[in-house]
């Protein structure tokens, strides 16, 4: 073993231990949340995730965005094997330890360039309509320093990864010509390039090995950098997907205290199952109606939130939004986000996703430590009450992300723990209490529409 | 359905009205058109008149779970009273809560939107036979229902029955899945919305009139339709008989028939639902 073996296995461990690390602060924030049982439907939950997490299915609503999507997800997953390549390599001193396969090999590398090639112009497109064209999804109140800075520094972490791809490729290349000798594998792009790389042999080695160790050292630092960024999509869509939900879109959840204790109020014979209990035995508190703080959601909505890519596909789509309200269902799945990493866990040694507090041009609220809550602290009433239910959002999300269950739930606490829904609707619900309508109207008048036709018919037939 | 009962009867569908359909003056001209289609099929039928209430959809929707669920738990006593097994409703948010959400309590029924049940009975050939009559020709546009449509997939079958009509039908550019809300869903109906720049339903009346209006490009312009290159340019045609917004819910009907009258336009554009326009071509008009 030499000692750029060594090295590079000490980079190894700490890139992916580091990793390791994040990941498992990111999975005990999820897990603060309610437990739900979503278990069960292996077979349709695979199906879901095999269409749309791999097969992008819903990101082709729009064509344009996911063929350049696709394009850089597809060149993720294939360049990935040049990086199991690159890792044997690196333990143990081998070079191009693939050859082995052959032909399989030539088209392998062949793929790799031309995905590399493609990935670097659906990069520039992507940046193009994020600072040229500024596609209007982009933009919005919620889309603040860091959120804009991230997704640029992806597309930059993304050039820099296939040049030093292509650096690697054609100064190998060109070392082997020159000294004609056989280079496993077939470049087509790197070919293209050769007339710009020097011919020193010594320098041509040279740019292969810095090729090489940017390539690897960029990805452990992309990976490092995921945890933090809305680029931790690429991993966490695929569970995102699995566990999202499978009944139809309308379907809201029932909760099972409040059955309980309506049963008993209808049949006072009806036996109230136990309240649960602690690992010690004792009675655990009640919990709250609804959601006033993370840990209030269930886990698949914090799993929601770390699965955002800050598209903002459900806002562009959201009537509230589109008419100029305060609701942005990005918004509120951003603000689940920061909440959990400003009470529990940050992943890394910085907070970037804290983005509302030092950012440029807003003056951030102070506000009561006893506030200090997603509801309240980052979400408004007035964007709760400004949704009409409709589900775009959910429909439009291409990860399955449910903004909606998570509205629902603060509107659960609002309604239920601190009776501070809008006073319309506090007359609609005595409306439906005293009347068993929404609206003023008695319940024997119910069947007036059936004496109008009654006598418009005998109208109808005197007349 | 409780002289029905007493006679000891048991009717083939229970036509649950909503409470739209029984207070709403303009949705009890939908009712009446859906009863005067029932029947002229001869199917037997019955209602809950007064013993019916609210389904709790606005309560559930703005989060009053406890409301819900004591309207919900009457609402299945009543319906398990008379053993209902089949509902039919023209309400989409009575069908989805009656649908989706009574199981877990405890009601199970075999729940269908008056959409989908039109289309039944026009692929039986009971109605729709006669043609478009007064509406051949006709522009309407379909206004996809939140509750119909994204929530429980049912797009085709409102879709189906205006074919029957033989009418020019022509798609809002947010149409189907990406169908743009009404505003009143979620219990908005209930209350004055957010502030804003403009309410929701003037947003889509606007749409949908661009749209009968053959006015296509300038929907280009609208905020949240990405890449705005579908479709052709219908070419401008004369309304000589008025277009229509067709709609297959009170909420929607409500907000496009304000949207209308606040564009002025009452004049050449109609809102109608569903079940109007199948009893008008079937000349079912008392």
């Amino acid at each position: 073993m030499t000692i750029e073996n060594i090295i590079f296995l000490l980079v190894a461990i700490i890139g992916f231990g580091l990793f390791a690390w994040q990941a498992r602060k990111i999975r005990a924030n999820i897990l603060v949340g309610r437990d739900r049982d979503m278990s069960g439907n292996i077979g349709e939950r695979l199906q879901k995730t095999l269409l749309v997490a791999f097969g992008q299915q819903k990101m082709f609503k729009r064509i344009t965005p996911a063929l350049l999507h696709l394009v850089v997800y597809v060149g993720f997953l294939v360049i990935n094997i040049e990086v199991i390549e690159i890792v044997i390599d690196g333990v143990f001193g081998t070079h191009r330890f693939l050859q082995f396969l052959g032909p399989v090999y030539n088209v392998l590398m062949a793929t790799n360039e031309i995905l590399g090639a493609l990935v670097i112009v659906a990069v520039i497109a992507f940046w193009w309509r994020r600072n040229v064209k500024k596609v209007r999804r982009f933009s919005g109140p919620e889309m603040r320093a860091w959120p804009r800075i991230d997704a640029d520094m992806i597309l930059y972490i993304e050039v820099v990864l296939m040049v030093a791809l292509f650096v690697m490729n054609t100064s190998d290349l060109k070392w082997h010509r020159l000294q004609n000798l056989e280079m496993p594998g077939s470049f087509p792009v790197s070919s293209l390039l050769l007339g710009i790389f020097p011919s020193d042999l010594n320098l041509l080695h040279f740019l292969e090995r810095a090729g090489w160790w940017a390539h690897i050292v960029g990805i452990l630092i992309f990976l490092n950098y995921l945890p933090s960024s809305k680029h931790f999509h690429i991993i966490m869509a695929f569970p995102n997907v699995y566990y999202s939900r499978l009944v139809p879109q309308g379907q809201f959840s029932n909760v099972d205290s409040i059955t309980h204790e309506v049963k008993a109020m209808m049949d006072p014979s009806y036996q109230v199952p136990a309240p649960p209990v602690g690992p010690d035995g004792s009675a655990l508190a009640p919990t709250s109606f609804g959601a006033k703080d993370v840990e209030d959601l269930a886990w698949t909505n914090l799993l929601n939130a770390y699965s955002c890519t800050e598209c903002g596909r459900c806002t562009a789509s959201c009537p509230a939004n589109i008419t100029g309200k305060l609701l942005s269902p990005r918004k509120i799945i951003m603000d689940t986000r920061d909440r959990m990493e400003e009470k529990y866990n940050s992943p890394l040694i910085f907070q970037p996703n804290q983005y509302g507090d030092a950012s440029k041009g807003t003056e951030r609220v102070k506000i009561e430590a006893d506030q200090n809550t997603l509801l309240r602290g980052k979400v408004t009433p007035e964007e709760l009450w400004a949704c009409t239910t409709c589900n775009a959002c959910v429909e439009s999300c291409p990860v399955n992300i449910n903004p909606l269950e998570s509205i629902i739930e603060m509107r659960r606490f609002l309604v239920l723990e601190e009776s501070a829904a809008p006073h319309s609707l506090n007359v609609m619900f005595s409306n439906i209490e005293n009347n068993g309508a929404p609206w003023a109207f008695s319940p024997s008048d119910r069947f007036n529409w059936a004496d109008e036709l009654y006598l418009a018919e005998k109208q109808a037939v005197t007349a | 359905m409780a002289d029905l009962a007493a006679r000891g009867e048991q009717p083939e569908i229970l036509f649950w009205v909503g409470c739209a359909g029984a207070f709403d003056d303009r949705y009890k001209r939908v009712t009446r058109a859906f009863v005067r289609i029932l029947e002229h099929v001869g199917i037997k039928y019955a209602v809950l008149g007064m013993e019916e209430t609210c389904t709790g959809d606005p309560a559930k929707r703005a989060g009053n779970e406890f409301l819900f669920q004591m309207q919900a738990m009457q609402n299945i006593t009543t319906l398990d009273g008379y053993q209902i097994k089949k509902i039919v409703t023209a309400c989409p948010h009575c069908f989805n809560t009656i649908k989706n959400e009574y199981p877990a309590l405890g009601g199970n029924y075999e729940v269908i939107h008056h959409s989908t049940f039109l289309q039944q009975l026009i692929n039986e050939g009971k109605v729709g036979v006669a043609g478009g009559g007064e509406f051949k020709g006709r522009r309407i546009t379909f206004h996809d229902s939140c509750y119909l449509g994204r929530a429980n997939n049912i797009y085709e079958a409102p879709r189906d029955v205006l074919a029957t009509l033989d009418a020019d039908l022509v798609e809002m550019k947010r149409s189907r899945a990406n169908g743009l809300c009404c505003g009143a869903g979620g219990a908005q109906m209930w209350k004055e919305a957010e502030p804003g720049n403009k309410e929701v339903n003037i947003e889509r009346t606007e749409e949908a009139l661009f749209t009968l209006d053959g006015n296509a490009p300038a929907l280009a312009q609208t905020r949240g339709v990405e890449d705005g290159n579908a479709g052709a340019t219908p070419s401008p045609r004369a309304n000589a008989q008025g277009a229509i917004i067709a709609v297959s819910c009170p909420f929607c009907m409500t907000m496009m028939s304000d949207g209308v009258k606040n564009k002025e336009r009452e004049s050449d554009v109609q809102v109608f639902d569903l079940a109007e326009l199948i009893a008008s071509a079937e000349g079912l008009n008392a």
